[in-house]
């Protein structure tokens, strides 16, 4: 059809050559700049003195405290959201009902909201200073400074993460297949468990990834509500602020490249996912 | 059937289950700690709640928040959107590893983030040492800041324009090419102008968290009173010295801003839905 003279390969659709070399150069750049060199920064700091320090520090009781209690709480609200995701997904896009769209703000404010805010209003709901905090302490419960508070903490950050994953998903796949299983006599938690959960499953996988991440990451919340106290209320990340406040470098850093080494498995898997089964993941990818 | 006025009739179950499930949740983490939050506002009264945030130091830290949040998402704005062009357009070695790595700052933790850059850029660190013959200072100082909000933000601008990048169809900038248009006329007259809306929720998503963030900041901010104390700090050592009505006074500030911003993101997508049907 069209005669493209070879002489004169002017680009139409795409930037000439040395302006795409040239932004090409400029995004690595900046990756390497802005992300790879914080992320060697933590192995390097953490090897400076051998690999035996490094295990060392992590081998001290107080480091492993820290590291069960991180799996702990991931543990019990990682599960949590999960349920609640697939629960909020399974409203929102099998049925149509009224303030539809203002509870989907509200799954979503704590995106916006300071994880700093999130503790301070925990602590102003069931610290010792509110009425219901009294009553707490008058029947020996102890929510901020203690376990709970840490897992609540954690919940109010990682909230929106498996929801905000289904429900493209589950408003993509409609409501006819579910709808066809019960025609068909299924119960409504066989046709859950055989027609939609299979259809959701990649998306389930990817949203629990990242808020599993986010769960044993989380700083700014736990920190308010934590108390900070060693051994029983540190998080690896709260541990990592106390012991590089110590001036203990290598330890700070040795956990770091813990939870860092964690980060890097959650993104491999992440990217598996999406190469394997894009098509079965939510079309916007936001987090 | 239980069809009320509320819920029109379906066949599928489990309304009442998912449906209470959700709002116990939603209750128990989420409502009743802001509820509690705004309630103490109420209790201690808008006179009062203004004559607490009403002072040099509090402005000082919510006015570095807001600064440093907007510097770091308009740097993120530009680069973000260099980012995602590349990736979408362009084919080159490592693509796929670049793509892969700006998750990072979704997945790394914000402490761990915090204390890797601020052994970079400490004036120890090489980093450090190669801007200090140029007289720049990045750690303890307000650019150590923006560092930081950089890091925590970038992806959230890639990821809100890589998708509307990669749904554009050639033809329009085909046609504009046609028609006579030189390659950046097409890039500022065509594609800029359908990535707008995308580029702004991105901006706003990255503003937003920027606002709030703490973990990363404070290892690297030197947290001078004044100068370089963010907002989320100024409530820790409020909380730390048990003063919980200057705590809930700031932490009601920034919950305004947030819901604000909220807004605005919400503003902008029912706005973008209605020009071009994207995002």
């Amino acid at each position: 059809m069209s005669v493209v003279p070879l002489s004169r390969p002017v680009p139409v659709t795409t930037e000439p050559r040395p302006t795409r070399h040239l932004l090409i150069g400029l995004a690595v750049g900046f990756v390497a700049l802005f992300l790879f060199a914080p992320l060697v920064t933590v192995f390097a700091e953490a090897l400076r003195q051998g690999w035996v320090a490094s295990v060392q520090a992590l081998a001290s009781p107080d480091a492993r405290s820290a590291i069960r209690l991180t799996l702990i709480v991931a543990a019990i609200t990682v599960p949590l959201n999960a349920v609640f995701g697939i629960a909020a997904a399974w409203a929102i896009t099998k049925f149509d009902f009224r303030g539809k769209a203002f509870l989907i703000t509200l799954i979503d404010l704590p995106f916006s909201v300071s994880p700093v805010v999130a503790g301070l209003a925990l602590i102003l709901l069931v610290g010792a200073n509110s009425s219901f905090g009294a009553w707490l302490a008058a029947n020996d419960l102890k929510i901020v400074f203690a376990f709970p508070g840490i897992v609540l903490a954690t919940m109010f950050v990682t909230f929106p993460f498996v929801a905000r994953e289904l429900i493209p998903v589950m408003v993509e796949q409609g409501r006819a297949e579910e709808e066809a299983a019960l025609t068909l006599g299924a119960s409504g938690w066989r046709s859950f468990f055989t027609v939609t959960l299979p259809n959701i499953r990649w998306a389930l996988l990817y949203g629990v990834l990242l808020c599993n991440a986010r769960a044993m990451g989380e700083f700014g919340a736990v920190a308010v509500v934590s108390g900070k106290i060693r051994g029983e209320t540190t998080t690896m990340p709260i541990m990592i602020e106390m012991l590089y406040n110590e001036y203990l470098s290598v330890a700070a850093f040795s956990l770091a490249a813990v939870l860092a080494l964690l980060a890097l498995l959650t993104l491999l898997l992440k990217s598996l996912l999406e190469w394997r089964h894009a098509d079965l993941l939510a079309a916007t990818r936001r987090h | 059937m239980r069809a009320g006025i509320l819920r029109s009739p379906s066949p599928l179950p489990g309304f009442g289950l998912s449906f209470g499930i959700i709002m116990a949740i939603l209750s128990i983490v989420v409502l009743l700690p802001i509820g509690a939050l705004l309630g103490r506002g109420l209790m201690i009264g808008p006179a009062d709640l203004w004559s607490m945030v009403n002072s040099r130091r509090i402005w000082s830290a919510l006015a570095l928040s807001f600064r440093a949040a907007l510097v770091a998402s308009l740097f993120n704005l530009v680069f973000g959107l260099l980012l995602a062009w590349v990736l979408v357009r362009y084919r080159f070695w490592g693509r796929r590893f670049i793509d892969a790595a700006v998750d990072l700052p979704f997945a790394l933790p914000t402490a761990v983030a915090g204390i890797a850059l601020t052994a970079l850029y400490a004036p120890n660190g090489p980093f450090g040492q190669a801007l200090a013959p140029l007289g720049i200072r990045v750690a303890y100082t307000e650019a150590g800041i923006w560092v930081a909000l950089v890091f925590i933000g970038l992806p959230f601008v890639v990821r809100t324009v890589q998708p509307v990048i990669e749904q554009l169809e050639p033809d329009l900038e085909e046609a504009s090419a046609t028609l006579g248009a030189r390659r950046p006329y097409t890039l500022r007259r065509v594609v800029l102008p359908t990535l707008t809306p995308a580029l702004l929720t991105g901006f706003a998503l990255c503003l937003a968290r920027s606002v709030g963030e703490y973990g990363s900041v404070i290892f690297i901010a030197g947290n001078i009173p004044n100068v370089t104390e963010i907002a989320p700090l100024l409530i820790v050592i409020r909380l730390e010295e048990y003063n919980y009505d200057a705590a809930a006074a700031i932490g009601i500030a920034m919950l305004l801003i947030s819901f604000a911003m909220l807004l605005a993101i919400n503003a902008i997508q029912v706005w973008s839905r209605r020009r071009i049907g994207l995002v």
